[in-house]
């Protein structure tokens, strides 16, 4: 059914923080290689190594440039994946069920065998997580590694999206975020963490934590390269600095 | 948004059918048409062609065609599963109109019936198309009260030009209908120009600071995009048109839609019945430029939000 399920209060996701993200795009490149192999196997690339390669990846990393109004600017790397709405319009909009909420954990899926491929799914979201397999003609999205978290044959510290795994920095952290006690939800409540487009009304599950506030020591313009030496061992260095030259 | 012709034609195709339907089922309730049985006939399986060629049509542009037949069973939450059942639905009426034209008498109950059931299904139908739009919150020129009013009268003012060619080319009384279509035409050109203004004087509400979530007032700007072909969500979703080329379009599309077919149909007002039937056919291949013009605009100069993850300043 497409009708948004009643929640479990369980509610898995990602927080993603952007203070740290140095956007390497190990998360995207390892998210691809679990799931060309993974549930919605696979992620087709149409001319790999030609001149137009293009394929189906489920993570993305931008690289923002942000000017603040004060005229301050800094670097955000984002990395973009399903969010896993509460609200997600992707799946009230299928006409056929494939898209649907998994009412035990609020991963949102879309079963490749009755997907149409009608794409409507992908207008719905605001966010452009969805991306069409033009190959085997359905739609496909991130599955938040339903197929890794759960699988014990791994060892338990594994058992977290292949993106979470493969971030060397520890930007990604993954738990259930309809949990006040989770480590994640204690994370986002003390770095502020924030919804994508709150106004679109989705309420997504994944947050997003926000660039610290720069660090400038009060002392800054006077701790600014200064001579170390003085007096005569000055005079001297100065003399052979421009004996040298 | 990518303009797909398939979805182009759909939509055109299967409103001036749905129109022209529709106009057929009331006008044999309210018998404001000629009870001339070659007539109905001619009118209501042309119709019947255009819904079906435009249903069709749209199942091209499916990945799996094969699985059509699921989108049926969403309506509860889906606007394109409701599409889909009350399309299927209006045949019922629709084909039992159109058989009782041709098998029973001119004055029996039911092609008055099956005519009142099958106009308020194809309001429905078209209904029911538009909302799959404009219920879409992330396409700011979509997500507005003007689509479905659009939709509704831009199939009922192809509807009647069809109507009217075909009173004409049937050499029945035309004028009050006529009149009709030249006012459903102003009228649905007014709610046209008011759609153009609101997309014009408008934008999502949401911005690139809300997308990536940095404070009102900074500025964005894409340094690195995440891939180095233009991907999907590209191709289907940042569709771009110069503004310039949407101007001369939209005059174009409201001179062939709107002025000249009024212009046509006016002039058999005043005409001979050859000239009659010159305009009044006229008025058809015009009329269908424009609303392909029309309806391309509708796809290429809406924006949708994740345009503004690739540099976008607003949608």
């Amino acid at each position: 059914m497409t009708a948004i399920p009643k929640s479990s209060g369980k509610k898995l996701g990602l927080v993603i923080d952007l203070d740290i993200c140095v956007g390497c795009h190990a998360c995207t490149t390892s998210c691809k290689e679990w799931n060309t192999g993974g549930y919605s196997a696979p992620l087709t690339d149409t001319d790999p190594y030609g001149e137009n390669p293009t394929g189906v990846w489920f993570n993305r990393v931008h690289t923002f440039e942000v000017t603040a109004p004060d005229g301050s600017s800094q670097t955000i790397n984002f990395p973009k994946s399903c969010l896993h709405c509460d609200d997600a319009p992707c799946v009230t909009v299928c006409p056929t069920g494939a898209s649907f909420k998994r009412a035990e954990d609020g991963i949102v899926l879309v079963n490749q065998d009755t997907c149409i491929g009608c794409k409507l799914c992908s207008w719905a979201c605001p966010y452009g997580a969805r991306e069409y397999d033009s190959t085997d003609g359905v739609m496909k999205k991130c599955t938040l590694c339903v197929d890794k978290i759960y699988n014990e044959d791994l060892p338990e510290h594994s058992r977290v999206p292949a993106c979470v795994s493969a971030c060397p920095t520890g930007a990604r952290s993954f738990g259930d975020l309809g949990d006040r006690d989770s480590a994640v939800s204690k994370l986002v409540e003390s770095r502020g963490g924030f919804d994508l487009m709150p106004e679109q009304q989705c309420s997504p599950v994944n947050k997003y934590l926000p660039l610290r506030k720069k660090v400038v020591p009060a002392n800054a313009a006077t701790t600014a390269l200064r001579p170390k030496v003085s007096g005569v061992a000055d005079a001297l260095l100065k003399w052979i600095d421009k004996s040298l030259c | 948004m990518n303009p797909a012709f398939s979805v182009i034609f759909f939509t055109t195709a299967s409103g001036a059918g749905y129109g022209l339907l529709g106009l057929l089922g009331a006008g044999s309730f309210f018998s404001f048409l000629p009870a001339d049985r070659t007539l109905m006939i001619a009118a209501s399986v042309t119709a019947l062609l255009l819904i079906t060629g435009g249903l069709l049509s749209s199942t091209f542009h499916l990945g799996h065609p094969e699985r059509a037949w699921r989108a049926v069973s969403q309506w509860r939450t889906s606007w394109l599963s409701r599409e889909g059942v009350s399309s299927l639905v209006t045949y019922i009426p629709a084909t039992l109109f159109t058989y009782t034209w041709v098998f029973c008498d001119i004055d029996n109950s039911m092609i008055r019936l099956s005519g009142l059931a099958t106009v308020v299904l194809a309001v429905i139908t078209v209904f029911t198309t538009a909302m799959i739009y404009a219920s879409l919150r992330s396409i700011h020129a979509w997500n507005n009260k003007w689509v479905p009013l659009n939709y509704l009268l831009l199939a009922l003012a192809t509807g009647l030009i069809l109507l009217n060619a075909f009173l004409a080319w049937f050499a029945a009384d035309t004028v009050g209908l006529t009149i009709v279509a030249i006012a459903v035409l102003g009228g649905s050109l007014v709610s046209k120009l008011l759609y153009w203004r609101f997309i014009d004087s408008s934008s999502s509400s949401s911005s690139n600071a809300s997308a990536i979530g940095t404070r009102p007032g900074s500025t964005v700007k894409l340094t690195q995009s995440p891939h180095s072909q233009a991907n999907y969500l590209q191709q289907e979703m940042v569709f771009v048109i110069a503004r310039k080329h949407a101007r001369k379009l939209r005059r174009i599309a409201t001179l062939m839609t709107f002025v000249i077919p009024s212009v046509l149909l006016a002039a058999t007002l005043f005409s001979n019945s050859k000239l009659n039937v010159a305009c009044a056919t006229l008025a058809v291949p015009v009329a269908t430029i424009g609303i392909l013009i029309e309806r391309w605009l509708f796809f290429a100069e809406a924006r949708h939000t994740v345009a503004l993850y690739y540099g976008a300043q607003s949608a």
